[in-house]
Formats: C-alpha cells, sequence, structure tokens
C-alpha cells in the first residue's frame, strides 16, 4: 500500500509528460512540416477548378451514367454525415461479405448482368473483377488498367470519341508499377471522368 | 507470376534488411548507451527524469516493476475513459461530435491501454480530433512503450546474476519513447504525408459529386433515377418517388491522422485513424505509403529478436526465435496469397468474371483496394495478425474461407510470430521455457534455458503465459454464442456468422485488434465482454513474465557443458515451432472446425 502511495503521483507525472509529449509536440511538429511542405496533400488531395470543388483525387464517386467511366462498386452511405447546411452528404463503406455465400453469387451475378448489355462490344469476354466488386474502404478512387480498357469501346461511342482517344485518357490517369514489378497498375476513376467532361485538361 | 513472387519475397527481405540495425540501435537505448541521436535526446532525457525525481540508475525488483507498470496503464485508462465519454463539451472537435457511451468508452479505453485497438466505434464518426491525438495516440506510444519496458526487464533477468534488480520501469518507458518511437514516427509521418495522407486541424471538406446520387426517404440508394436537379425532383421509371433526398456532396474527413497513422502501425497498435483503417485512401493513399506502413507493423516487433540475441549476448539465441517466428511467418503468408488469388467460383461466375492477372491483380478482390491488389493485402493480412497489430488495408471479412482462416489461426497461436511489441517476444519466450521444459523432459535433462536453470516456479508462471489467450479466447467466444442479442449483430448468417464472433474473441484476446469488421460490436455485451478478454490477455502474461525475469535474476549462472541442451540450433528452432503450432492447435481446432473449414466445404 505504501508503495503504491509513492508510485501512483510518479505514473501520473510520467503520463503527464507523455501526454505533453507524444499528444501535442508530436502531432503537431508534423502538423506543422505538413501544412508547409505539403499543403493540398496535407488537407484531403482536393481537386479545385476555377474555385470549384470537384471532389478529391483519392476518394471514389458513384458513377452510373453512359458517358463516365464506372468504378468500383459502391455501397453509399447518407445517414452518418451533414454538410454545415444539414444536407446529407455521401460517403461509403466497405460490404464486409463473405465472397464464398450463395447471395453473395447471386449478387455478383446481377452486376456481370448490368454491365455486359452495357458494353455490347465486349460479348462474351469475362469482365475484369475490379467492375463487379467493392471494395475494402468502399471508397477506392482507382480501377485497374484491365477494368478501365474493358470500358474504352462504350466511353468512345457515349462520348463521340475515337477509341484512341478515350485510351489516351486512361493512360494519362494511369499509375504505373514502380519498376515494372512493384505496386499495381491503376487508373484513377474521377480524373478520366472529369476530363471525358471536359474539366481537367 | 515470377513479377508476383518477387514482391511478395521484397517485403519480406526489406523487413529483415532494417530489423537487423533497427534491433542493434534498441539494444544500445536499453543499456543506456551512446548513439547518434543520443547528443539531442539524452538533455530531454535528463529533464524527464529531473521532473520526475527518479534516477537513471534505480533498480526495482519485479513486483515494484510490476506495479508501475499496471499503475501507469490504469492512470490511461481512466484518462482515456473519461475524455471520450466527455468529448462532446471538450474543445478539438469541429465536427461537433457527441461523447460515447459508457460501455463503448470503456471498450475503447481497454482497447487501447492494452495494445489492443479494438474498434466498435468509427473514428472518423465518434471520435473528435482531441480524442484522437491526446486520448488515443498518446496511448499508441506508451502502451507500445510498456510492452519494450518489461521485454527490457525479461532480458536483464537471464542476463544478471543473483540480485534482485530488473531496472527501472521510469527509465525504461522515457528511452522507449524518445530514442525509438518518436524519432521513428516523425520520419514516417511526414513520409505518409507527402504520398496524400491527411494531417490538417481543418474541419472536414466537402466537395461537389460529379454525379448526383438519390436516395429514398429510408436512405436507400434508388438505382436508375433520373434526377432533376433544378426543381429536386427524382423519378423511377416514369414515376415520380415522393420525399426522395438528392445528394450533391462528398464529405472528405479530415483530421491530424499521419501522426497517428505511423505510430498505430509501428507501436503494433493498429486502431485506424479512419473506420476502416489503412483501406481508406486518405488513410493510406499509395502502394509506397502501403509499403511503409506494412513494413512497420513487423519493424520494431522483428527488431527486437536481434536486440534479445544482443543484450543477452548471444546473437545466435536472438537469430534463432527470429528463425522460428520467420519461418511460420511465410508459411502463413502463402496460404493467405493462394487462397485469395484463386477466389471463390462465386466471384468468377463460370468464366464470365475475368481473375487472372493479365492487366489486373485478379483473385478476390472483394473488400480490397485497387492499388494493393492481392500481393499487397495478403502481405498485409500476414502481416498484421502475426504482429497483434490489426489494422488492415482490406477487409478481412471478404477473405476466401481459408484466406480469412489463417490470420485467425496467425492470433490463436498467442501472438508470438513476432507478436506485439515487447509482449510478442516476452511471449515466445514463455513458449521458449515451455520447449527447454519438454525437451528436457523427453531426454532427462534437467531444463535451462541461457544458462539459467528452469524449475517449477518458471514453468508455473510461463504456463500462465502461454495459456492466457486462449483461455481469455474460448471462455469468450463460448459465452457469446449462448447469448442471444450476439447473434443480431452478425452480417453474415451460418458458419460465417460464428466466423465473425470468433474472430472478435480471436482478435480480443490476441490483442490485436483486427476484426470481421460486419460483426455490430458496439453493444453492451460485446463491449464489455470483448474488453474483460483482452485485460485477462495483456495483464496475466505480463505479470507472469514480469515473475520469471524476478527469479530468473536471483538465479547464478550455470556452466554450459556437453549435456547442455543447444537453444541455438534448427532442431530447437523446429521443436519450438512443433510447440507453438501443438498448444494451438490442441485448443482451437474444434472452434475453427465450426466456422471456416465448415464454410469452406460447404461452399
Amino acid at each position: 500500500m505504501k508503495a503504491i502511495k509513492t508510485i501512483l503521483p510518479k505514473a501520473a507525472l510520467l503520463f503527464l509528460l507523455f501526454t505533453v509529449i507524444c499528444g501535442i509536440l508530436y502531432p503537431g511538429a508534423v502538423t506543422a512540416a505538413a501544412q508547409m511542405v505539403f499543403p493540398d496533400k496535407a488537407n484531403g488531395s482536393i481537386i479545385e477548378v476555377n474555385g470549384k470543388k470537384y471532389g478529391s483525387a483519392l476518394l471514389g464517386q458513384q458513377y452510373t451514367d453512359e458517358t463516365h467511366m464506372w468504378g468500383r462498386i459502391m455501397n453509399l452511405n447518407t445517414g452518418t454525415y451533414k454538410d454545415e447546411d444539414g444536407n446529407a452528404v455521401m460517403y461509403a463503406s466497405p460490404s464486409n461479405l463473405s465472397p464464398a455465400g450463395r447471395e453473395y453469387k447471386e449478387l455478383v451475378s446481377q452486376r456481370v448482368e448490368k454491365i455486359r448489355s452495357a458494353h455490347p462490344e465486349k460479348g462474351d469476354t469475362p469482365i475484369p473483377v475490379d467492375l463487379v466488386t467493392c471494395s475494402g474502404s468502399g471508397l477506392d478512387p482507382d480501377i485497374s488498367a484491365a477494368a478501365a480498357d474493358y470500358q474504352a469501346e462504350r466511353l468512345a461511342r457515349e462520348n463521340g470519341r475515337s477509341v484512341e482517344e478515350i485510351e489516351d485518357i486512361i493512360e494519362k490517369c494511369t499509375t504505373h508499377k514502380i519498376l515494372g514489378i512493384f505496386g499495381e497498375e491503376t487508373v484513377n476513376v474521377l480524373k478520366v471522368n472529369l476530363m471525358l467532361d471536359g474539366i481537367l485538361e | 507470376m515470377m513479377q508476383l513472387m518477387l514482391q511478395y519475397g521484397f517485403y519480406l527481405i526489406v523487413l529483415v534488411a532494417l530489423a537487423i540495425p533497427l534491433g542493434s540501435y534498441i539494444g544500445k537505448v536499453m543499456n543506456g548507451e551512446h548513439v547518434w541521436l543520443s547528443r539531442i535526446l539524452s538533455p530531454c532525457e535528463r529533464a524527464v527524469y529531473r521532473v520526475m525525481r527518479v534516477r537513471a540508475d534505480e533498480e526495482m525488483n519485479w513486483k515494484k516493476y510490476a506495479v508501475c507498470a499496471f499503475l501507469f496503464s490504469g492512470i490511461g485508462f481512466l484518462f482515456v475513459f473519461l475524455i471520450q465519454m466527455l468529448q462532446g463539451v471538450l474543445p478539438g472537435n469541429p465536427q461537433g461530435i457527441p461523447g460515447m457511451s459508457w460501455h463503448l468508452s470503456f471498450n475503447t479505453a481497454v482497447s487501447f491501454v492494452t495494445n489492443t485497438n479494438w474498434q466498435a466505434y468509427s473514428g472518423e464518426a465518434q471520435a473528435s480530433y482531441l480524442i484522437q491525438a491526446l486520448g488515443l495516440a498518446v496511448q499508441n506510444f506508451v502502451s507500445a512503450a510498456t510492452g519494450i519496458a518489461v521485454l527490457f526487464a525479461l532480458i536483464r533477468g537471464f542476463i544478471r546474476v543473483k540480485t534482485n534488480g530488473l531496472g527501472s520501469f521510469w527509465v525504461d518507458m522515457t528511452r522507449t519513447v524518445l530514442y525509438i518511437l518518436i524519432p521513428l514516427n516523425l520520419v514516417i509521418s511526414v513520409f505518409l504525408v507527402s504520398q496524400g495522407v491527411v494531417q490538417s486541424l481543418k474541419p472536414a471538406e466537402t466537395v461537389e459529386l460529379l454525379e448526383p446520387v438519390a436516395v429514398d426517404a429510408e436512405g436507400n440508394f434508388l438505382e436508375n433515377a433520373e434526377i432533376d436537379l433544378e426543381n429536386g425532383v427524382v423519378t423511377v421509371d416514369g414515376t415520380i418517388v415522393p420525399d426522395a433526398d438528392i445528394i450533391t456532396e462528398q464529405i472528405v474527413p479530415l483530421g491530424p491522422a499521419a501522426s497517428q497513422i505511423a505510430i498505430k502501425q509501428t507501436g503494433t497498435n493498429g486502431g485506424g485513424y479512419y473506420g476502416v483503417n489503412s483501406a481508406h485512401p486518405l488513410e493510406n493513399p499509395t502502394w509506397l505509403s502501403n509499403l511503409v506502413e506494412m513494413i512497420s507493423i513487423l519493424l520494431i516487433p522483428a527488431a527486437l529478436c536481434f536486440t534479445f540475441g544482443r543484450n543477452v549476448k548471444s546473437k545466435k539465441q536472438g537469430k534463432a526465435i527470429f528463425a522460428a517466428m520467420f519461418i511460420m511467418l511465410v508459411i502463413a503468408l502463402a496460404c493467405v496469397a493462394v487462397s485469395e488469388q484463386s477466389a471463390t467460383p462465386g466471384l468468377a461466375q463460370e468464366e464470365a468474371v475475368d481473375i487472372s492477372m493479365n492487366d489486373q491483380a485478379g483473385g478476390n478482390m472483394e473488400g480490397k483496394e485497387s492499388r494493393f491488389g492481392i500481393a499487397a493485402s495478403s502481405t498485409w493480412a500476414a502481416y498484421t495478425t502475426a504482429a497483434s497489430n490489426g489494422s488492415v488495408n482490406s477487409m478481412h471479412d471478404s477473405y476466401t474461407p481459408l484466406g480469412g482462416m489463417v490470420p485467425m489461426i496467425l492470433m490463436q497461436l498467442g501472438e508470438v510470430i513476432f507478436g506485439g511489441v515487447g509482449c510478442g517476444l516476452y511471449t515466445m519466450l514463455a513458449f521458449a521455457i515451455l520447449t527447454v521444459f519438454i525437451a528436457g523432459l523427453m531426454v532427462g535433462r534437467t531444463p535451462e534455458y541461457l544458462c539459467k536453470k528452469i524449475e517449477p516456479y518458471e514453468m508455473k508462471w510461463a504456463a500462465v503465459a502461454c495459456l492466457a489467450t486462449p483461455v481469455a479466447i474460448l471462455i469468450g467466444s463460448g459465452i457469446a454464442v449462448l447469448v442471444p442479442s450476439v447473434s443480431d449483430s452478425l452480417n453474415n448468417s451460418g458458419a460465417h456468422g460464428f466466423s465473425e464472433v470468433l474472430y472478435a474473441f480471436t482478435s480480443a484476446g490476441g490483442n490485436n485488434g483486427s476484426a470481421f469488421a460486419g460483426l455490430n460490436a458496439n453493444t453492451v455485451f460485446l463491449n464489455v465482454s470483448l474488453a474483460v478478454c483482452m485485460l485477462a490477455a495483456r495483464f496475466a502474461p505480463m505479470a507472469a513474465m514480469l515473475a520469471i525475469a524476478g527469479s530468473l535474476a536471483k538465479k547464478k549462472k550455470i556452466a554450459v557443458t556437453a549435456g547442455t541442451l543447444s537453444t541455438s540450433n534448427g532442431m530447437f528452432v523446429f521443436l519450438l515451432i512443433f510447440i507453438v503450432l501443438l498448444v494451438g492447435a490442441l485448443s482451437f481446432f474444434p472452434a475453427l472446425a465450426l466456422g471456416p473449414l465448415a464454410e469452406f466445404f460447404a461452399s
């Protein structure tokens, strides 16, 4: 008991010191450095053109328009957040479904059907898996290069452009593998769509 | 295929290449030797001792060391518990988030103090900036430091002779935080911001949606809706939907994320800044940010093996422990990778869906991010559950049955395959003691480890340390499946539903914190019962290992003879792996058979 009496104040003091060091000084130093050196990235990588915020390059949105490139399947969530005026704003979450379940098989087969009917040019070509699955965050901004290429003919048809032009846009929005080995070949869907709409160059 | 193998190999090699130098650095810090950061940091260290009124050469016996560790954790718990409930009236809350319920706050406070970081809350929705930085991030540091400090005390138990002193808890904590955790995390957080991880004190941003979406009155997304923005009218198939809501904006949640993400990775904490953890593009935006976060998971736990070898003055001993852990890790990783790359029949749809590796990652992409694909997701899953980290960059609930079983087994083995910082290695040393004892029985030799005789006292405490995790998991999940309200929390039914419960208790009992996230864990019963599991699995082994350290320090060293069982050769590595697997398999096979195995054979 006597030992506890001497230890307790020391434990509290050390906790206080660490709270100051790790809870105030450390995040403060990182925030200062981040805001000075990487202001855009530290504030959400928002794409702003002529004063209008067209989304974050890092957050996926839902695209269903035939003129737009489609992204990962989204599980939208509109109940959690509101803006300053009290309007609901969009967010998304992962499905957390087991890919071995029976309902899941049914769900994917519906997605396959919908994508096939929008891409008559592709016939029976297998659909890249990214287009029929929900991502880990639910907000994946990218799709694989295969999933982007799959949509090129439809985008050309619907936007009145040539397939080469579409492929050119896709290429501009592609992140390549590092040294051709590490990472994945991905296409940022928002950027592609902003280019298709003529908002981004 | 070749590229894929190179990628997996690269992840393993980078880990080992960084762990070896860090291990010897940590060894020097533990002994208070001069390191290259000493010039800047030793004045800070001395200042802390002056404020604390402690001496750098203070020696504590094991009981005092344990009381310090427990009281320090208790104070941290109380602080986090209270500020979470009061966050609604505290500053640093630009989103106006209300206080947490008592049971959610209890669960979260226990979870962060025990280095588990199980999250029944969603960070961006239920925790203010103040809570994240001042409450949770601080616990990320100090719970990690506590594990490392206790390991230091145990190592001293092995090397010291005929003494009671195991070093000072205050000094070990201060050195660990100042010399190891702060410098490492400063570098990592700034790098993460350079990749796009947010670090901001501004409130969340809203941005325009390129395509507005419509939801009905219940908030269900309306497919094929035609939206007339000017009049605010939504029509589906020609009929107007009454009370439909048109949503034109998306939220971009901000906050001091990078600084917290760095420490949750390096301190095997794992609690994400955002609800979906490192799958969130603002928490882990690129392949490079992923590489750094992923290596950080195992960096300190792997380095500590080399620290152990260096400081017991026999590098072979550290390498043997490392080898046993590494072999189990590689086997587990291979199982996850193969299962996830082969996906499931439900996803392949008789070749209507392309799961090949042409221009894409392929495989089971449900719950995985495109930029990580299968390789970086599987590697993360193995690393995070081998270490008791528990952060995720893909949703384990959506893994294939066998791919999701392996992470579960890794946790059930007691979090000793690297495990948590400090605590992983000290629990593994309990298994090593168990191994020398069993091997000693088989060949009729007196069991000894690192020249210290292993006697019934040590054996009893080692058994407590080894069995705390299985007991907490099995009793916890056993009770949970009998509670009717738990089945309402499940996202999937049948065998997969059972897996969700088993995974939750495994994660709590392994102090891991990852989740089959479909389970809605924020209920009174689950919050309290999981918290009890976390406490038992954290503090029972900690007390046990300090008791062993105290007893070993008192003993004299015995000379190595021809009859001594080597604890650094291949035979010992094999035996150690065998014992770890044996305890795990005997404890968990029945439970696994009802969950993931049943699901695999049914699909």
